[in-house]
């Protein structure tokens, strides 16, 4: 095997395991039970498997073409960047509109705080 | 209740620069590799749009002090000059004209008016989307 091969190789790895953890990522998304947990599973694994999949389709190009994709790098920064904020952004709102959580939690420190400003704000209002 | 988006105005901070860099590179690279002035267009909108969704109309506007409407109508007139201007050289509408110069920081580089023409379909499709998206989202 020389380095072309074992480039390749990893290439192929990295796209494969990027479509294992996709896979997980979606059984997280039908299996909790809440909105915020499955926000967790979506986010963090998903981008964890795009950032396998870019870096893996990268260095398969890298190694068979010799050709380094400046896209591909900008494609992974920028799905590190984001991806994270977009679930935060959805969570949030969700949390704002007073999505349920599941029955299953025990605390809910947020709540009072959100509740009771808005509390204080109905009293200095009237 | 003042609501605290630090997170994606910082975010919407970094990020702007790469989607317009990348638009620009869209933009240039249109000639040879697939992209070009609508594409490189709405990649700039985009950006702009998401700063519209962090920040408010009012400051977007005076951070890009641009007439957006005016920017149309400069799209449109860059695009029919390097058309109309071929007809001066006693050559067909729309010919374009290029040849190799040499930059001092690129080298070797082929010019074409076909550049420009692709400037005023940038120019206008950034105004006209950015019109659309400020006369919608505009509430005076």
């Amino acid at each position: 095997m020389n380095v072309e091969e074992i480039g390749k190789f990893f290439g192929a790895f990295l796209i494969l395991t990027g479509g294992i953890a996709s896979v997980i990522s979606v059984f997280g998304l039908i299996r909790l039970p809440d909105v915020y947990t499955r926000s967790h599973a979506a986010t963090k694994s998903s981008t964890l498997a795009v950032l396998l999949s870019l870096s893996g389709a990268f260095l398969y190009i890298f190694a068979n073409e010799q050709f380094i994709s400046v896209r591909l790098l900008l494609g992974i920064v920028f799905v590190f960047l984001t991806a994270p904020v977009a679930g935060h952004l959805i969570v949030r709102a969700a949390y704002r509109s007073k999505v349920k959580l599941a029955d299953i939690s025990t605390e809910d420190e947020l709540y009072d705080v959100l509740h009771s400003e808005k509390k204080e704000k109905e009293e200095t209002d009237v | 209740m003042k609501t605290n988006d630090v997170i994606l105005q910082t975010t919407t901070k970094l990020v702007f620069f790469i989607i317009f860099l990348f638009s620009i590179h869209i933009f240039f690279a249109g000639h040879y590799t697939p992209g070009g002035g609508f594409v490189g267009g709405l990649l700039t909108t985009g950006a702009i749009i998401l700063l519209l969704l962090a920040f408010d109309l009012k400051t977007v506007q005076k951070a890009l002090p641009f007439n957006f409407t005016i920017m149309t109508g400069i799209g449109l007139l860059l695009a029919l000059g390097t058309a109309s201007g071929s007809i001066f050289f006693n050559v067909p509408f729309f010919t374009h004209a290029f040849d190799d110069f040499t930059l001092p920081l690129f080298g070797v580089t082929s010019l074409h008016t076909a550049m420009i023409f692709d400037a005023g379909v940038f120019l206008v499709v950034v105004g006209s989307a950015i019109t659309i998206i400020q006369s919608i989202g505009g509430d005076s």
